[in-house]
């Protein structure tokens, strides 16, 4: 499975959540698969997707769901400590690891190499951390959002990429749009 | 009152409840304060532009959010400044540690500071210098017209505003 099958998988339980998606690929697919007011589209700043959404859950008593790459993850691996040491418990991050640069034409990373994230994750003092096949993820993610309690998830699927268009909507849109499902 | 404690109870009275700091000599006792008050949430970031996220998260999660941090970030964040404060447009006041000006004993420290206003200004953020103890009454009015304009605004502190080395 690639990630747009993980994404197309875990649509319906995204549907009702709060969401913010890495930039590149990853948003264009979601917000292709199902767009919805409660997803916050990065369209640029790769790597802050986990740390955007860890301040979001900080913030307020909803659920955040921050969807991320191993390629982003290891351009902000400061993030892990930092997430582990300020427990929010509304708080789950899904890396969708393809073991490349997807956005960028599919470089290998050093994630799809000798470096777990789950074992970096666990290492940096998260204390639940679940590495799973793809065909698992819509488990798994139900599993933690039903635990209440802060969750990294690293998805091991395959890298590949389906041709998709850019997002045009404009980003004070996107944002005011997101806020607005954030207080409804 | 210690300058550290002006600053912060200006922070508090402009409801700022979410503050990320990466650490400086000079913002030390700032920061102490910054943590030791219960009005606001702390949050250490491991670089600025973790911490940069961190706020941009805070802020669409209803509370308004400010960075402490030293010049040389704005070397380190300023895409994530253009690509995501102010692309979705996002209040951001920076309480910037200005390293490199008057009493620096550290040759590196000029480096950056001669580049600082310079990068500030072709970013077009707002910058305050305080260079006197009494610039910083102008605070609460800078913090007020952050959020009036969902701008990062910078407020560059040096060594003379600090007390000096
Ligand atoms: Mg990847």
């Amino acid at each position: 499975m690639i990630r747009s099958e993980v994404l197309r998988d875990i649509a319906p339980i995204l549907r009702d959540q709060l969401v913010v998606c890495n930039i590149g690929l990853p948003s264009q697919e979601l917000h292709m698969i199902d767009d919805q007011p409660t997803n916050f589209y990065m369209l640029g700043t790769m790597g802050l997707a986990s740390s955007i959404g860890l301040g979001l859950a900080l913030a307020q008593p909803k659920k955040v769901i921050t969807i991320d790459g191993d390629g982003s993850v290891l351009t902000n691996l400061g993030t892990l400590p930092t997430i582990a040491n300020n427990v929010a418990d509304n708080f789950i991050l899904l890396i969708i690891d393809n073991g490349s640069y997807g956005s960028t034409g599919d470089q290998p990373t050093y994630a799809g190499k000798k470096t777990s994230l789950s074992a970096v994750a666990t290492a940096c003092g998260c204390d639940n951390v679940v590495e799973c096949q793809a065909e698992d993820t819509p488990a798994v993610l139900q599993a933690a959002l039903d635990s209440d309690r802060m969750t990294v998830i690293v998805c091991k699927c395959d890298s590949g990429n389906i041709k998709l268009p850019v997002i045009t909507k404009d980003p004070v849109v996107i944002r005011d749009r997101f806020m607005t499902a954030v207080q409804s | 009152m210690s300058i550290n404690k002006k600053i912060v109870d200006d922070l508090v009275a402009n409801d700022i409840e979410f503050v990320t700091t990466v650490p400086c000599k000079q913002l030390a006792g700032v920061i102490d304060e910054v943590e030791a008050r219960p009005e606001i949430y702390h949050i250490p970031s491991n670089k600025e532009d973790e911490g940069m996220g961190l706020c941009a998260g805070a802020f669409m999660g209803g509370k308004r959010p400010a960075i402490i941090m030293q010049n040389t970030a704005i070397g380190v964040t300023i895409n994530t400044l253009v690509t995501l404060i102010q692309f979705y447009r996002m209040p951001l006041p920076m309480l910037i540690s200005f390293r490199g000006e008057l009493k620096e004993p550290v040759a590196c420290q000029v480096e950056m500071a001669v580049h600082t206003k310079a990068l500030l200004s072709q970013l077009n953020i707002p910058t305050y210098h305080f260079h006197k103890q009494q610039d910083a009454e102008e605070l609460d009015a800078i913090l007020k017209y952050t959020f009036m304009c969902n701008k990062p605004v910078a407020i560059l502190t040096d060594a003379t505003f600090w007390g000096g080395y």
